[in-house]
Parts: structure tokens; C-alpha cells; sequence
């Protein structure tokens, strides 16, 4: 039972990490609480086709149609955080004046729901594939155990919910002068995470050259599978033993929004100033 | 001429045995799934190059290979196989596990 809750913890954690991210960053959208419960609610079900449909996409693509797909459904993540952050940043300083939001927000707000509800759904839908495959394998294996093992799944459910819950109460601690520059910080770097990952699924298939293998090796210092590693892998993208081409990745990603974001930022100062 | 081209079908012969190690480890080296089991436990590979990983479950239930030493990781579907690309690695031992049943599902590749 323990094994399986660890288990159903590690896929669910980094889901329930960036949606307590998205979450807190999304506090001023109106009606925010519903679009949130919908992109879940997508995303589960979402999970459930996936996962039904395993063997016919692993088939596709001569074989690499899972990296293809995993490797899509990162990108489609990391461009709709990067879109969330510009825009955040084109409207974070009113929105720190007025956690409410704004009324000349309200209208950029609908299509911000929009983008929660595709980045939450991606990221139920990538995560909770890989949990109901998990679950449905003890489901569907013999032996008296699979009852406490599926507790050990629920149990697994709760907690990576109560971690993510933890980090959003956290980061609703932080003073609203700072809170959507964190939060937009914290978006930034789950970002880079994601490019970093879909690098590594197409150099796994093969479509991208690795560079370096591994480009270094702190498996020894900071094991990935760690408490630490593993709150680390899904908030900033560490890995023990990545390839060079994931680092690529990570820098491109990391500045082109950073950069995205300043600029946003300078040129809506004006209207900043005047508001 | 024929000899010329006989000389041509020979030197081509005489290629190919160069090449086959190559078409060895283009088909790929094999796993297998089976009772929750990897067959063989030990996966001897060359050192310095990418190679061709085919990993073939023969158990109704989904396996997920796991490597933290290999990078990797990958959902194989019940009676389904899987492709995938590995290293260049360097010469030492790298344990792989199938994660859904960890206590059973356990096996090195050992590069050589």
C-alpha cells in the first residue's frame, strides 16, 4: 500500500504544484474557482482517453508517438504559461493595485481563463494518464492486496493535493506589492522545466541529438527521486543527469519569456502611470 | 567489364561485415516483460553510442520503464512494445526498474 501511495504521490505532485501555482497567480481573474474546477475536471477525463488509447498512440509515428504526444502537450503547456505571464505582466501593476481586478481588465481576464483552463487541463491530463494506467494495472491484477493497494492510491491523491494546496496557501502569504512578481517568477521557471522535459522525450525518440549524455551527474548529491529532488524537478525543472540538448531547451525557454515579459512590462508603463 | 563488376560485388561483400554490427543494433536491443519480470535482468550493451532499446511487455497490465542513471522513462501498454533511444553511454552499470511493480520489475544495462 505504501509503495503504491509513493507511487500515485510522485505523478500527481508536480499536477497539484503547478495548479496551486496557477491558482495563486490567477487570484484576481473573476470566476476563477470555476474555470479552475473545469480545466480538472477536462483534464481528468482527458487522462482517462489517454490512458485508453495508450497502446494506439505509443503505435503512431513508427513507435514514437508517445514521446510525440507527451512532447506536444509540454509545448501547448509552455506557450500558454508564457502567454500567462505577458500577460500578467501588461496588467500585474494594476492588479497589485486592485487584487479584485480591475474593469478594463475584466475583458483580458476571460481570455486569462481561458489559458487556466488549458494549462490546468494539460497538466491533469499528462500527469493523471499515467496514474489511472497505474491504478488500472492494480485494478486489474489478482490478489486479495489490490484493496489496500487502491487505498494506497487514494492516499497518494490526497497528499500530493494536500502539497499543492500548501504551496498555494503559501504563496498567498506574500505581500500583494510582491505576489505576481513571484508568481510570474515561479510560472518563468515551471516553463523552462516543461521545454526541458519535452527535449528529453524527443531526444528519447530519437527526433533530437542528446549533445551530452549526461551533461552532469548530481545523482549522488541530490538524487531526482528525493523529497527535495523531486519538489525541485517540478517547481524548477532540476535533474540529476540531464542531456546538454535539455539545457538548451531550459535557456531558450527561460529567457524568451523572461525577455517577453520585460518588454510587455516597459511598454505598458505609460498606462500604468496614468492608472 | 564483368570483372569489374565482379570486383564491385566483391568489395561491396567485403563491406558488409563492417556494416552488420551496425544492422545488429539497429533491430534494436531486446527486453522483455513478463510476470512482472524483466528478461534478461542484464542487458549487455557497447559503451559510446546511441543505441536502440525495444522493450516488450507480455503482461496484460501497463509497465512503466524507469531509469534515473538512463534519463528515461516510458509507458509501455499491456501486450505492447515499446522503442527507445539511449545513451551514448559511458562504461559502467545503469539500473533500470519497470516502476509499476518495482518489487519484481528490476534489471541492469551494462555498458561495455
Amino acid at each position: 500500500m505504501f509503495a503504491t501511495a509513493v507511487i500515485v504521490f510522485r505523478e500527481v505532485l508536480e499536477a497539484a504544484l503547478l495548479i496551486g501555482i496557477i491558482a495563486a497567480a490567477t487570484r484576481a481573474v473573476p470566476g476563477r474557482n470555476r474555470w479552475l474546477a473545469a480545466g480538472i475536471a477536462v483534464g481528468i477525463a482527458g487522462a482517462g482517453l489517454v490512458a485508453l488509447g495508450t497502446g494506439r498512440i505509443a503505435e503512431m509515428a513508427s513507435g514514437i508517438g508517445q514521446e510525440l504526444f507527451n512532447a506536444a502537450v509540454l509545448g501547448l503547456a509552455v506557450l500558454m504559461l508564457a502567454w500567462h505571464n505577458l500577460w500578467m505582466s501588461a496588467s500585474g501593476a494594476a492588479l497589485s493595485a486592485d487584487a479584485r481586478g480591475v474593469g478594463s481588465e475584466i475583458s483580458a481576464g476571460r481570455r486569462a481563463r481561458s489559458v487556466l483552463l488549458i494549462v490546468v487541463g494539460l497538466a491533469v491530463l499528462r500527469e493523471g494518464s499515467e496514474t489511472v494506467l497505474f491504478l488500472y494495472g492494480i485494478a486489474a491484477s489478482e490478489g486479495g492486496a489490490s484493496g489496500s493497494m487502491l487505498m494506497g492510491g487514494v492516499a497518494g491523491i490526497v497528499a500530493g493535493v494536500a502539497v499543492g494546496t500548501a504551496l498555494y496557501a503559501g504563496l498567498l502569504r506574500i505581500p500583494l506589492r510582491w505576489f505576481f512578481a513571484a508568481t510570474g517568477v515561479l510560472v518563468l521557471f515551471v516553463a523552462a522545466g516543461m521545454a526541458s522535459q519535452a527535449a528529453r522525450l524527443l531526444i528519447q525518440a530519437d527526433v533530437l541529438p542528446s549533445l551530452a549524455t549526461p551533461l552532469w551527474d548530481t545523482s549522488q548529491l541530490l538524487p531526482q527521486t528525493s523529497i527535495v529532488g523531486t519538489l525541485l524537478h517540478s517547481l524548477v525543472g532540476y535533474e540529476a543527469q540531464p542531456a546538454g540538448m535539455q539545457l538548451v531547451f531550459y535557456v531558450i525557454v527561460l529567457t524568451a519569456i523572461g525577455a517577453g515579459m520585460k518588454w510587455v512590462y516597459k511598454k505598458s508603463e505609460p498606462r500604468h502611470a496614468r492608472s | 567489364m564483368p570483372r569489374i563488376t565482379h570486383l564491385l560485388a566483391l568489395s561491396i561483400a567485403a563491406c558488409l561485415p563492417a556494416t552488420l554490427p551496425a544492422a545488429v543494433a539497429d533491430d534494436g536491443f531486446k527486453l522483455v516483460i513478463q510476470d512482472h519480470r524483466f528478461q534478461p535482468p542484464e542487458l549487455i550493451v557497447p559503451a559510446g553510442k546511441k543505441l536502440k532499446l525495444v522493450v516488450e511487455n507480455r503482461d496484460a497490465t501497463p509497465e512503466e520503464f524507469e531509469s534515473q542513471a538512463l534519463n528515461r522513462e516510458k509507458v509501455i501498454a499491456g501486450k505492447a512494445t515499446a522503442t527507445l533511444f539511449i545513451g551514448p553511454l559511458k562504461p559502467g552499470r545503469y539500473p533500470f526498474v519497470g516502476e509499476y511493480n518495482e518489487a519484481t520489475a528490476k534489471g541492469v544495462i551494462v555498458a561495455q
